[in-house]
C-alpha cells in the first residue's frame, strides 16, 4: 500500500538551481535539487540558516521560478502556512477561512459549511465568530492551519490530495503549545490525507513530525542526506544532528 | 495510511482545550454607560460652561468694548434670532450641502489617485512629493487664482475645497498601504488573490484605518478651505453660507452676528466629526483589536 501511494507523485522537483542577482553579485541559494514527494507523504526539510528552504518552498508554491531545472507540482494550488499565522485582522475566524474558498470562487452557504467543518476539525468550534486578535497564538495558527487545507481542498480535482507547504509554522510558539500543535497536525494529516511538505531548524520536530526527512546544505542549498523515519530507531536523532553539525562546520572557514 | 513509527498520538484536545482557555487573551470590558459618561460626556460639557463663565466675567468687567467682546446673551439672542426667522437653515444648508458635496468628489479624485501614487513607482516618485507639499500648502492661497478662473461662482468654491481634501485622502491611502504589514499581501497571494480580487479582499481592508485617518483630515480640510472660499468669494451667485454670514456680520460691525457664525462653524466641525467620523472608525478600529478606550 505504502509502494502504490509512493508511486503517484505530488512534488517532483528535478535539477533545479535558483541564483538571485546576476554577474558577481550573483547569490546561488539553491542547487542540484531532486526531490520527490508522494501522495498524502509527510516530508520535512531541514536545515540551518541560510539553506534556501524558503526559497525552495517558494518554488513549490509557484510564487517564484527556478533558475534552471523542473518544478511539478499536482495539486491545483499548493497552500502555505507561515510562521505567522498571517490572518486577515478585520475578518472573523470563520470568515478568514472562508476567504480561501471564496478565492477559489465557492458559493457562500457552501463555504460556510466547509469552514465550520475545517474549524471544527482544527477543534475550534464555537470560536469561529471571534477576530483574531481574540485568539491565543496557538489558536490562530490552528485557524491559519484550517485556512491553509480550506484553499489546499478548495480546488482538488479527482481525489487528488491538497498540497500544503509549511514554513516553521510552529517556531513562534511557547514550548508546551508547539509540542501539542505538532500532534495536532499529525492528527489533522491523518485525518485528511493531505500531502505535507514541512521546513523546519528543528531536529526534534523532523523527526517527530516527518515520515522523510531530508537534509539541507547552506549556501548553497543541497540535498545532503535523507533518512526515513520508519527505518530507523530512536538514534536518528542523535545521527541527523550530528550530519546537521558538520553541515555547519563547514561554513567556519 | 503509511505505518509511522512513533506511538499514536493520544488524543488531545481535553489538553488543547485546556491551553486554549489558558491562553486566550482576555479582553477589557468596556466600561459602564455612567463612567464612560463621567470620563468622556462631562469633562467637555464642565470645560464649556467654564468658558462661557469667564467670557461673561471679562465681558462684565468691561475691559473690552462692547462692540468688540459681545455678551454672551447677545450672542444667544442673535442665535435665537437667526433659528425663529428660519435663516439658519438655509445657511447651513448652502455651507454643509458644498461641503459634503466637495468631499464626496474628493473622495472619487483621491481614491484612484492614492492607490496610484501607492502602487505604482513612478507615479510615486513623480507626484508623491507634490501631494505632500500640497497638504502643507494653504488652500485660501488658491481663492485669488481660482477667482480669476472661475468667477464668483460654485466653480471657485469646489476648486478649493477639492485642493484642500484630495491631498489629505490621498496620502491617508497611501500611507495605510505602506503601513500594511508584508505578510498579508503574501498570505492573500498563496490564497489565490491576484490582481483586483487582491486589492478588494487584502489590501483596501488591511489599508482602511489608514484611510479613514486620511478621509478625517481631508473633511477638516474641506471643511476649512470651504469657510476660507465662502468669506473671501462672496457673490450674489453664490448664496448665504456660513462663511458669508459670518463676513456680512462683520461688515455691518454686528460683533454677535461674528460670534454666531463662528461657534456655528465650529459646531458643525465637530458635528460631523463626532456623530460620523467618530463611530466609523471606532468601529474599524475596535474590530482589529486596535480600538484605545
Amino acid at each position: 500500500m505504502d509502494q502504490a501511494r509512493r508511486a503517484r507523485v505530488s512534488v517532483e522537483v528535478s535539477g533545479v538551481a535558483k541564483t538571485f542577482g546576476v554577474g558577481a553579485a550573483a547569490v546561488t541559494a539553491l542547487r542540484d535539487i531532486d526531490l520527490k514527494v508522494g501522495h498524502g507523504e509527510f516530508v520535512c526539510l531541514l536545515g540551518a540558516s541560510g539553506c534556501g528552504k524558503s526559497t525552495l518552498l517558494n518554488l513549490l508554491a509557484g510564487l517564484d521560478s527556478p533558475t534552471s531545472g523542473t518544478v511539478d507540482v499536482a495539486a491545483a494550488r499548493p497552500s502555505f502556512m507561515f510562521q505567522d499565522a498571517a490572518l486577515m485582522p478585520w475578518l472573523t475566524a470563520a470568515r478568514n477561512v472562508e476567504l480561501a474558498l471564496q478565492l477559489a470562487g465557492q458559493g457562500r452557504a457552501e463555504r460556510r459549511e466547509r469552514a465550520a467543518e475545517l474549524l471544527s476539525l482544527v477543534r475550534l468550534d464555537g470560536v469561529g465568530d471571534k477576530r483574531p486578535h481574540e485568539l491565543s497564538g496557538g489558536m490562530r495558527q490552528r485557524v491559519s492551519l484550517a485556512r491553509a487545507l480550506a484553499a489546499a481542498t478548495a480546488s482538488t480535482e479527482h481525489g487528488e490530495p491538497g498540497l500544503l507547504l509549511m514554513d516553521e509554522p510552529f517556531a513562534a510558539l511557547d514550548a508546551i503549545t508547539r509540542d501539542v500543535l505538532q500532534g495536532e497536525l499529525l492528527r489533522v494529516w491523518e485525518a485528511t490525507g493531505t500531502t505535507v511538505v514541512f521546513v523546519t531548524h528543528d531536529v526534534r520536530e523532523a523527526v517527530r513530525l516527518a515520515q522523510r526527512v531530508v537534509l539541507l546544505s547552506s549556501r548553497p542549498g543541497t540535498v545532503v542526506r535523507e533518512w526515513t523515519v520508519a527505518e530507523h530507531g530512536p538514534e536518528l536523532h542523535d545521527e541527523i544532528t550530528g550530519r546537521l553539525r558538520q553541515v555547519i562546520s563547514a561554513h567556519a572557514a | 495510511m503509511p505505518t509511522r513509527p512513533e506511538v499514536v498520538e493520544q488524543d488531545s484536545s481535553a489538553e488543547l482545550a485546556g491551553l486554549d482557555a489558558l491562553d486566550t487573551p482576555t479582553l477589557e470590558a468596556r466600561p459602564p454607560w455612567w463612567k464612560r459618561f463621567s470620563t468622556s460626556v462631562l469633562p467637555p460639557i464642565v470645560a464649556l460652561v467654564l468658558i462661557v463663565v469667564v467670557w461673561q466675567i471679562v465681558w462684565a468687567s468691561a475691559v473690552l468694548p462692547e462692540y468688540r467682546l459681545p455678551a454672551p446673551v447677545a450672542v444667544w439672542d442673535e442665535f435665537v434670532d437667526i433659528v425663529s426667522s428660519g435663516r439658519i437653515w438655509s445657511i447651513l444648508w448652502t455651507s454643509v450641502s458644498r461641503a459634503i458635496l466637495g468631499f464626496a468628489l474628493g473622495l472619487v479624485i483621491a481614491t484612484p489617485l492614492g492607490l496610484l501614487v501607492a502602487k505604482v513607482k513612478v507615479v510615486r516618485s513623480a507626484i508623491g512629493p507634490l501631494l505632500s507639499g500640497l497638504q502643507s500648502l494653504p488652500s485660501v492661497a488658491w481663492v485669488p487664482a481660482a477667482v480669476l478662473w472661475f468667477g464668483l461662482s460654485n466653480g471657485t468654491i469646489y476648486f478649493v475645497v477639492l485642493l484642500g481634501s484630495v491631498p489629505s485622502i490621498a496620502n491617508g491611502l497611501v500611507a495605510g498601504i505602506d503601513q500594511i504589514p508584508p505578510i498579508l499581501p503574501r498570505a492573500g497571494t498563496v490564497l489565490g488573490a491576484r490582481g483586483l480580487a487582491a486589492a478588494r479582499h487584502v489590501l483596501l481592508p488591511a489599508a482602511l484605518p489608514g484611510y479613514l485617518a486620511g478621509c478625517k483630515q481631508g473633511w477638516a480640510f474641506s471643511w476649512r478651505s470651504l469657510m476660507a472660499a465662502e468669506i473671501i468669494a462672496a457673490g450674489p451667485a453664490l448664496g448665504v453660507g456660513l462663511g458669508a454670514y459670518l463676513k456680512d456680520g462683520s461688515d455691518y460691525n454686528d460683533i454677535a452676528a461674528v460670534f454666531s457664525a463662528i461657534i456655528l462653524i465650529l459646531v458643525v466641525g465637530i458635528a460631523i466629526e463626532l456623530l460620523v467620523f467618530r463611530p466609523v472608525e471606532r468601529r474599524v478600529l475596535r474590530s482589529r483589536g486596535l480600538a484605545l478606550t
